[in-house]
């Protein structure tokens, strides 16, 4: 019961996108085309669900204040422990791409090495490290489901945010608000919508 | 100072601004903005993340091969995110807590790993370091009209300190109230808009077809 709410909650009451605002450079940049959104979408939820839980075992036994050597808190260095986690699993995800879609590698682009400095990536390894503080998440179970929960909330806003984006082209907008300007808007207005969900608890 | 550097200084703050025209670091942006104080610290951070690690990396731009470049430069990046939490965290204990994890996001800020990739790489040190200084500063500026615009409206007070007088309240027998949805967060992204629109609307060249 407590994982499932870790996941729900994740996906719709913590939103990475709504409520954190985490990873908004690429959602406003890529969410022009719901297909490319679904591809960064998937990506970045892959990272994740991979980053998170080693993040998690890497402050668990090395990082935590006593984990490794008694008396020592590494505990500092975890900012430069996670993202070179994060750098490296991105590369990985790199590859993979450009060798099973080369289309998505070259629609993607620049964004897709930045998915290492994808704020919603990095955030979710702190969070989940501020989570493990306060104890909402106790196991390694616990953490892929956090991760997979995140990447997924992320997943939605940016395909929703790129089918009102697909949408929106047709309609007449006053020329300065054009571009990032309504994008900002828009995800302000979802936001608001994604604010019913807040309170609810399993 | 010459007028060159004086436009590396100055054109982050309107006509290149990072956030409203660059559309970078919006990530870590908006979250810090429901008081003043916690988006100055913020901006001031980002401020002297950015200057040095362009400093640093256009040190380094002719001895770093390019394929292991974004990891030399998150590695850099990451040092100094590392000494401004610790120094937060000694200095401003309260302002830290506050800012919990987005100090950390810094490091995954687009604004200093962008302007390190575009500016840094190609420049000389102190060049760059003008550069990054001033792109903080942009971003410092957005952080803090969207601050005071938050913090007036939606607590009624600048840094803590109250400037809609008590007894206007409905509470006290007064007509006015707190717009409480300012201090949620989908309320900055649409001031963000708003200043969007209006920038665009003076620099008409930036405005898209």
């Amino acid at each position: 019961m407590e994982t499932l709410n870790i996941f729900i909650r994740s996906i719709f009451i913590d939103n990475m996108v709504f409520s954190f605002f985490f990873g908004m450079c690429s959602f406003i940049a890529v969410s022009k085309s719901v297909k490319t959104a679904l591809g960064l979408g998937a990506a970045v939820t892959f990272v994740m669900v991979m980053t998170v839980p080693i993040n998690y075992l890497l402050n668990e036994y090395v990082l935590k204040p006593n984990a490794l050597v008694e008396g020592v808190d590494l505990s500092f260095l975890s900012f430069i422990v996670f993202i070179a986690v994060i750098a490296a699993f991105t590369q990985l995800v790199e590859m993979i791409v450009e060798r099973f879609s080369p289309t998505l590698y070259n629609q993607l682009g620049i964004f897709l090495p930045l998915i290492a400095v994808n704020c919603a990536i990095m955030g979710g390894s702190l969070f989940m490290q501020q989570k493990v503080e306060a104890g909402d998440i106790q196991n390694a179970w616990q953490s892929i489901v956090y991760g997979l929960g995140s990447g997924l909330g992320w997943w939605l806003a940016i395909v929703m945010m790129a089918a009102i984006r697909e949408r929106i082209t047709y309609s007449h907008i006053p020329a300065a608000l054009k571009g990032p300007g309504i994008a900002f808007i828009i995800t302000g207005l979802m936001g608001i919508a994604f604010m019913i969900f807040s309170g609810i608890k399993l | 100072m010459s007028s060159k550097s004086l436009k590396y200084l100055t054109g982050p703050l309107s006509s290149d601004n990072p956030v409203i025209v660059q559309i970078l670091g919006i990530c870590s942006a908006l979250a810090v903005t429901v008081q003043l104080k916690p988006a100055i610290v913020m901006g001031l951070s980002v401020m002297v993340v950015t200057a040095f690690s362009n400093l640093v990396m256009s040190f380094l731009r002719n001895g770093v091969p390019s394929r292991i470049r974004i990891i030399v430069q998150l590695v850099v990046i990451a040092t100094f995110v590392i000494l401004v939490d610790q120094i937060l965290k000694a200095f401003v204990y309260d302002v830290s807590k506050q800012l919990s994890v987005y100090v950390g996001l810094i490091i995954t800020n687009c604004i200093v790993m962008g302007r390190v990739e575009a500016f840094a790489l190609a420049n000389k040190p102190w060049a760059s370091f003008l550069d990054g200084i001033g792109n903080g500063a942009g971003y410092a500026m957005i952080l803090i009209i969207v601050a005071f615009i938050r913090e007036l409206l939606g607590s009624g007070s600048l840094f803590g300190f109250r400037i809609i007088p008590e007894s206007w309240y409905i509470e006290n027998g007064g007509f006015y109230s707190n717009c409480g949805l300012m201090l949620f967060p989908p309320m900055a992204l649409i001031i963000v808009g708003c200043i969007i629109w209006v920038h665009r609307s003076r620099n008409k060249e930036l405005q898209e077809k």
